[in-house]
């Protein structure tokens, strides 16, 4: 076999040739785009499809006189102007300086933590953590929402026991703050899990070079850690940012136990939501997702700029 | 958070999956060396953050335990009035001519037909970029990871009026389709792929003959088991839980998911003449998410034996 082999090869390269696919490079490429194929169809079906078709309604108009005609970039000029689309834009802004570097700031200690091997039961502190991330959104809310919630309030309870005056986490000035707590609450343990992985990986040998210069934990983690997991904290950081853009799930459940608190122009997604299924303004809503696309894209792309550029 | 919940949670499992740790090597050298002092007060101050994990979840179990004049009345945190657990789960069976299990097979559905097939996809794909030289390769590739930076939402107004053109609303295909497209999963196989299967192995494979098709079912599918399991596991995680997407595109209950269901129970109450049915929403939020729960710490399991092995193979 091993023998022939060879020469077989050599034929089939040969005959491969004459026909004029290349052999059996070929033959592999062709078996390579066969491989990637299904998902590309689907993927252009539910993804590109998709973004083309938003771009055309943004720039049509559906009106009652006139029906649906060509309005060029008016759509977006109109989402430049509108006091809704920036509030929802700035109220997201705030959650993600404030939200996401409390979370992945515990999500970072809790995995350094676990790394440095002084925890008693480290492994049941690890699943403990991350359970919360198999809860559905839609769970998480209702039951954060319930515990805030004067109904069954937990925080009315502690006021009442404990003679204290905590505010409302419901009301207007605190929702977005609740909000927060939850998302936290969903994402730390899964966070947590990127950077302890990106920890486990470090090589040995730069803690015993670290050990032989006599340097202490604390120097350990800033010199060797830290430097070491940057890639995996951008990664968090962008998918962070992702995700406060996109808040809509929490704020969307959250609106029935506060829906004195809770606008329909709450954030950016909300907002499309209201406008394309309770306004029936489709070119609209498309414009203001768009918007958010190209902004979260440019927020995520920057801050991988800056995380690389520190790296180098 | 809307759609991004799936596409990360593949990263750090992957991780995990992709290196297995050496982690008797490490734990070895670390007792040698004798570092690790356990220390109570760095577990003390974890700990903290264990006891904000589980608290939540804890009041869920204790109030799927009361009868809902009791969930009003009675301390969130410990359980009062009668055990009332059993009756609950019967009641959020039985409630509405058992609509919860239809909701739940509904999920069910979803989940095998959207995490299976974008398994499956995501396997072919990344096998496909990881061991074949094609033209447009790296622009498939470029394709597809700058699509994971556009949000779910930019995506779901055009996506649902598409469908509606297409009569697919309302319909299962409307929630699965969306579903089969995991960009981090392909990533993870991608990487995977190249890493767990040796290039040597599949030559040697062609040389004796092996069709392409053949080789990818005999060879490598089975040395990527681990890298399919994880992937498995994180787009089921994204399917049972979606929530925005069958919200836009589901408007008829016998097609709700058990999210969009918990969630028109707990709207129930505050629409006028609706009938307050807390309980139930709290004890169909418990047996949501025991499935996932049971899954993500059998597989804690399965990761642990499969690094064990990893680390005796190095």
């Amino acid at each position: 076999m091993a023998v022939l082999s060879p020469r077989a090869e050599a034929g089939r390269s040969a005959a491969g040739r004459r026909r004029g696919d290349g052999g059996p490079a070929g033959r592999r490429r062709v078996a390579g785009w066969g491989f990637i194929t299904p998902f590309l169809v689907v993927f252009a079906l539910v993804f590109l499809a998709p973004i083309a078709y938003s771009i055309y309604l943004s720039l049509f108009r559906d009106q009652l006189i006139g029906g649906n005609h060509f309005v060029g970039l008016d759509n977006y000029t109109q989402a430049f102007q509108d006091h809704a689309f920036w509030s929802g834009l700035s109220r997201v802004g705030l959650f993600l300086v404030v939200q996401v570097p409390i979370m992945l700031g515990i999500a970072l200690l809790v995995a350094l933590a676990l790394d440095s091997g002084r925890l008693y039961g480290r492994d049941f502190f690890r699943i403990s953590i991350f359970l919360p991330y198999a809860v559905p959104a839609v769970v998480a809310t209702l039951m954060w929402g319930f515990m805030y919630g004067k109904r069954f309030g937990l925080v009315a309870s502690v006021n009442q026991h404990l003679h204290t005056s905590l505010p409302d986490p419901l009301s207007p000035s605190w929702v977005l703050a609740s909000i927060g707590n939850i998302v936290t609450w969903e994402f730390v343990g899964y966070n947590m899990l990127i950077f302890y992985a990106a920890l486990r990986v470090i090589p040995e040998s730069l803690y015993e070079a670290a050990e032989i210069d006599g340097a202490g934990q604390w120097r350990i983690i800033a010199a060797i850690k830290l430097p070491a997991i940057r890639g995996a904290l951008v990664i968090a950081t962008i998918f962070s940012i992702i995700g406060s853009f996109q808040l809509f799930n929490e704020p969307s459940i959250l609106k029935s136990l506060a829906p004195n608190a809770i606008t329909t122009y709450f954030t950016p997604n909300l907002y499309t939501y209201s406008l394309s299924f309770s306004g029936q303004q489709h070119n609209y809503a498309a414009t203001v997702a768009i918007v958010m696309g190209v902004v979260t894209m440019i927020v995520a792309y920057v801050v991988q700029l800056r995380g690389m550029r520190k790296e180098a | 958070m809307a759609a991004d919940t799936a596409a990360p949670g593949t990263a750090p499992a992957g991780r995990t999956g992709i290196r297995p740790l050496p982690r008797a090597a490490r734990s070895a050298r670390r007792h040698t060396a004798g570092r690790p002092r356990r220390s109570v007060l760095l577990t003390a101050l974890t700990a903290i953050v264990v006891l904000y994990s589980l608290v939540p979840l804890a009041w869920l179990v204790i109030n799927a335990c009361k009868t809902q004049p009791k969930l009003l009345d009675s301390f969130g945190l410990w359980f009062s009035g009668h055990f009332a657990l059993w009756d609950n789960i019967r009641d959020t069976f039985t409630y509405n001519d058992h609509i919860f299990v239809r909701w739940l097979l509904n999920t069910l559905l979803y989940v095998v037909l959207g995490a299976g097939g974008a398994t499956f996809l995501a396997v072919l794909g990344g096998y496909g970029l990881a061991k074949f030289d094609f033209p447009g390769k790296r622009a498939v590739f470029a394709v597809v990871i700058g699509a994971v930076a556009v949000p779910g939402a930019a995506l779901a107004v055009p996506t649902f009026l598409m469908f509606s053109k297409m009569g697919l609303t309302n319909t299962p295909w409307a929630v699965v389709i969306p579903s089969l497209i995991s960009p981090f999963g392909l990533y993870l196989m991608w990487v995977f792929a190249a890493e767990a299967i040796p290039d040597e192995l599949l030559e040697a494979a062609r040389m004796d003959g092996s069709g392409e098709l053949r080789t990818f079912f005999r060879i490598s599918l089975p040395l990527m088991a681990p890298g399919i399991v994880t992937v498995l596991l994180f787009t089921m995680v994204a399917t049972w839980n979606n929530y925005f997407l069958p919200l836009i595109m589901i408007k008829d209950p016998n097609w709700y998911p058990l999210t969009i269901g918990l969630n028109s129970w707990n709207a129930q109450a505050t629409t006028a003449g609706g009938q307050p049915v807390f309980n139930l929403v709290i004890t169909g939020s418990l047996l949501t998410i025991v499935p996932l729960i049971a899954a993500f710490l059998l597989l804690q399991r399965y990761w642990q034996s499969g690094l064990a092995a990893g680390s005796v193979k190095e």
